[in-house]
This record gives structure tokens, sequence and C-alpha cells, in this order.
């Protein structure tokens, strides 16, 4: 008798919870025209809104009288596990103090191998190089993945670094 | 209710006034062959587009959105593309047996879709042993399934087709006693048309309340399983075996297979509601006249499809809720569970329609 008992009650609960799950993909199905979570992209360009740790390219600050905070110490070039970033760089004397100086001539990110790890980031003394959310970095060719960041006619400047530490 | 063997049988006698009986005949065949591959083609497009847009539903996505105004001609590009791809098949293939399985698995639903009933007359094929017909090339369906498995010359092929024979003979034997016998017991008759003119009174699900409820559940648990849809999807079991039965065919005869499963999907829905919900007749209330009367002007074959769609909304929605089941559940639940109980709601139907307790 008992088996008999056990058999519709399993058969019972098991039409219970088939239901019981049909109950939540229903409300699913009710609520889904409000809560689409489909991203679709190439009109949604303009309102993409990424999550702050969201990293897609290095980049390079320049402020208004392209001026930057590198000083070609080569920290990020060291810390890179990827050999991804390459600094060029020259000895000229400083017209004030007459000290010789490393100056920057190219910095050179080959986007094609860097792993957006953030260790150079993370590494430079003068903040002087960031990560950017400028995900769209297909391109035809691969010479086109390495990029020089600095633009041409760029200067080192103490103050533009101590204006960013300060913050 | 609007008569359409009126209108069949004036057609019938401008083309018997203008020609020979004997080219007449051949002509209504070739129109009623061109009419049902016509619903059968639009009932593959309209399904499939219809499927994946309810599966985006379901789990907050769109679906298909981009070919035509909501993705809705998604199909007809789909489909383009399937007629222009190459036929690829694999050297060993039993090349005679290979060619023919599509062919098999596609006629059975074109066979049975010639005795469902769509409005009050129109019927292709009308015959007195309507559900025992549909009943019987059912079958043949599963014989397409397992030769494609057999001359693929694949194992997984195989086991997927072998899975499928399994399934479907083991679920018809609950099918044809419960579900079908039992509206048969209430009805009297086994012709489609009887059936749905026995249920003007009231629906047969409704007017045989208990035991129509439990055959109807286990009706619909057998169709999901005779169609290989997901929770018995394990013919396919694309996480296991690739593709199932199918997996050694492309192109078009793919599409064969692809096709036949939806249009088996609509084959069980009419059925369902040619035997439990009213076929093309209206949606009556009884006691409010002018409600019914209001229904009546809604033609048959409206309602006909208007019901069967929310059957095959019913059974997306199993789809895309259920997870699957294995091959040993799947025969435990048919041989332990579906069948003693279909065979007791066949004795209490039986009971109930001999002390007259029918609505």
């Amino acid at each position: 008798m008992n088996a008999i008992i056990n058999y519709f009650s399993e058969v019972l609960n098991g039409g219970i919870s088939l239901l019981k799950g049909m109950g939540i993909t229903g409300k699913h199905f009710v609520r889904s025209p409000k809560e689409i979570i489909t991203q679709q992209y190439p009109e949604n360009k303009d309102t993409l809104v990424f999550g702050e740790r969201f990293r897609a390219q290095l980049f390079m600050e320049h402020n208004d009288e392209n001026q930057i905070r590198c000083d070609a110490c080569q920290t990020c070039e060291t810390v890179c596990p990827n050999g991804s970033i390459e600094v060029v760089w020259h000895r000229e004397a400083d017209p004030e103090t007459g000290k010789k100086k490393k100056v920057l001539d190219k910095y050179v990110y080959h986007l094609s191998m860097c792993t957006f790890c953030n260790l150079c980031v993370l590494a430079c003394p003068t903040e002087a190089i960031k990560m950017n959310q400028e995900f769209e970095t297909a391109v035809y060719d691969r010479s086109e993945l390495t990029k020089v960041l600095n633009k041409p006619g760029s200067k080192f400047s103490q103050d533009f670094v101590d204006k960013s530490l300060e913050k | 209710m609007y008569d359409f063997s009126k209108m069949t049988g004036a057609i019938h006698e401008w083309l018997s006034s203008l020609m020979p009986s004997i080219l007449v005949t051949t002509i209504e065949w070739v129109l009623i062959g061109v009419v049902f591959l016509a619903l059968f083609a639009i009932l593959g497009l309209v399904l499939v587009i219809l499927e994946r847009k309810i599966a985006g539903f379901f789990q907050f996505r769109l679906g298909p959105n981009r070919v035509g105004p909501y993705g809705m001609f998604q199909t007809v590009a789909d489909t383009v593309k399937l007629l222009l791809k190459e036929l690829v098949s694999t050297n060993k293939v039993d090349k005679f047996l290979y060619n023919v399985a599509p062919f098999f698995v596609i006629i059975a639903p074109l066979m049975i879709m010639a005795v469902i009933p769509y409005g009050f007359g129109l019927t292709a094929y009308d015959i007195n042993v309507g559900l025992l017909f549909v009943m019987a090339v059912s079958s043949i369906g599963v014989v397409g399934i397992l030769l494609a498995g057999w001359s693929s010359n694949n194992k997984y092929s195989l086991i997927g087709a072998m899975r499928s024979g399994a399934v479907i003979i083991s679920y018809e034997l609950s099918m044809g006693l419960s579900a079908l016998l039992a509206i048969v017991l209430l009805a009297g008759s086994l012709n489609l048309n009887d059936i749905v003119m026995s249920q003007q009174a009231g629906w047969w699900l409704f007017r045989g309340h208990i035991p129509a409820i439990i055959a109807f559940v286990i009706y619909i648990i057998t169709g999901t399983a005779e169609t290989n849809r997901v929770p018995f999807d394990l013919t396919e079991a694309e996480s296991e075996l690739g593709a199932g039965y199918h997996a050694e065919y492309s192109g078009i005869k793919f599409a064969f297979f692809f096709l036949s499963e939806f249009v088996n999907m609509f084959i069980i829905s009419a059925l369902a509601v040619t035997i439990f919900l009213g076929g093309w007749l209206p949606f009556h209330i009884p006691g409010w006249e002018g409600f019914n009367n209001s229904m009546n002007y809604i033609p048959g074959p409206v309602w006909f499809f208007l019901k069967t769609g929310v059957i095959i909304f019913l059974l997306m929605w199993f789809r895309w809720t259920f997870p699957r089941l294995r091959i040993d559940q799947i025969l435990t639940l048919e041989w332990k569970y579906l069948l003693p109980i279909s065979l007791l709601n066949l004795v209490l139907m039986a009971f109930v329609v001999m002390m007259g307790w029918v609505f």
C-alpha cells in the first residue's frame, strides 16, 4: 500500500516541480520585452557603457601644450611580460642645469603582443601611460597594430607630472 | 458555420464542365498536392522563426534581429542557404538508403496532414479510420530516422537512430492507448471529422473532466517525445552525439530532417486540438448566448490555427524549460509511469462513459 502511495506522490511531486519550472520561465517570457539584455552593437555605439576595469588599449596622455609625463625611464619596458613596449630614447644635455638626461624619441606599443595585464600602468612612476576603453582595434594589416603613442614634438614636463601626482 | 465542401464542390463542378473526368482528377490531385506542399513549406518557415524568437524571449534575448523587420526573413535566408549548399556525403554510406531516408521522414507528416480537418468540410482525405491512420503513418517517420542512422555508417548516427526508435516505439503505446483511445471512447468514432463534430456541446478536455485531462497531459508528453524535441531530444543530443541521426547529412537533405521536426510539432499540436480542444469549432461558454454568437463569426480555420498555435507555444515552453532526460530515464518514464497510468486512465474513462458522467 505504501508503495502505491509513494508511486502516486512521486508522480504528483514531479508534476508540481515541472510546473514550478515552467512558472519561472513563463515569468521570464512575460518580462522579457522590457528586460532584454541583447546589445545591438553598431546601433548602440553612442550609448555603450563599460565597466571601470575594462581595458582596451594603452595610450599616453598629452596636455594642451603637447606635453607628456613620460621621462623615458623604461620601467614599463622592463616590467612588460611580453615585450610589447619599446622605448626609443637618446641622451641630451638639459639647457638649464647642463646635466645629461634621457629624452623620449618614440614610445612604440605593439598591440598585437599586449595581453592587457596593466602592469606597465601600475609600474609607471609618473602616471604617463594609461589604459583606455577604445575597443575597436581590428585592422586589415598586422603592421597597423604597432603604434607610436607619443605625438610628434611632444616634450616631457615636470610640472605636468607634479600636477597629476598631487591629485 | 461556412461549409467549405460547397466551395470545393463548386471548383470540382467548374472543372468537370471544362474537361473529361480523368483530367479533372489529375488536376485536383496536383492542386491539393501543391496546396499541402505550400502549407508544409510555410509551416516550416514560420515555425522555425517563431521558435527562435520565442527561445530568445525566454532567455531575455532578442533572437534573430537582422534580416528584415525584427529578423522575420531570417528563415527565408536560411532556406536559400540550405538550398544552395553542396550535398556532401561520405564514401562508405549505403547510397540508396542514405538518399531515400529523408523522403521517409518528410512523407509521414505530409500524409498525416491530409486527414486533419482544418475547417468544416475542409479535409483532403476524409476516412472513417482517421485516428488509426494517423497512428500508423506516424510510425513511418521513425523508419526514415532509423534508415538515416544506419545508412550513414557512423556510430553516433546509429546510436541516435536507435534511441529514436526505442523512444518512439515505446511512447506510441501510451499515446495510442491512453490519449487517443480515451477520446475515441467518448466520441464513439475514429473519424477525425466526427470527433470534431461530437464536441459541439463542449470540448472533450472539459466534458471528459478528470480522465480527459489526464489523457491530455499524457498526450502532450508522448507527443513531445514523438517529435524528438527537448526534453526528449536525445536522438540529436548535440552534446553527446554531434547531431545524431542527421550528422552525415548536409544541404537540402538536412533541411528535410530539420523541417520534418517542426512540421511534426505542428501535427502533434493539430491532433491535440482536433481531439481535445474541439478542432475548428469556435470557443463557446455555455449560457453566454451573445458571446457564443459573436464567436461563430470567426471562421473555422482561424480557430484551428489559433488553438494549434497555443499548443505549439506550450511545446516550445517545454523546450526552453526542461532539461534533457537520459535514455534510461525516458524509458523508465514511459514503462513505469505513463503506460500504467494510461491503462488505468483508460479503465477510468470507460467507467465514466458507461455511467454517463460526461457533461
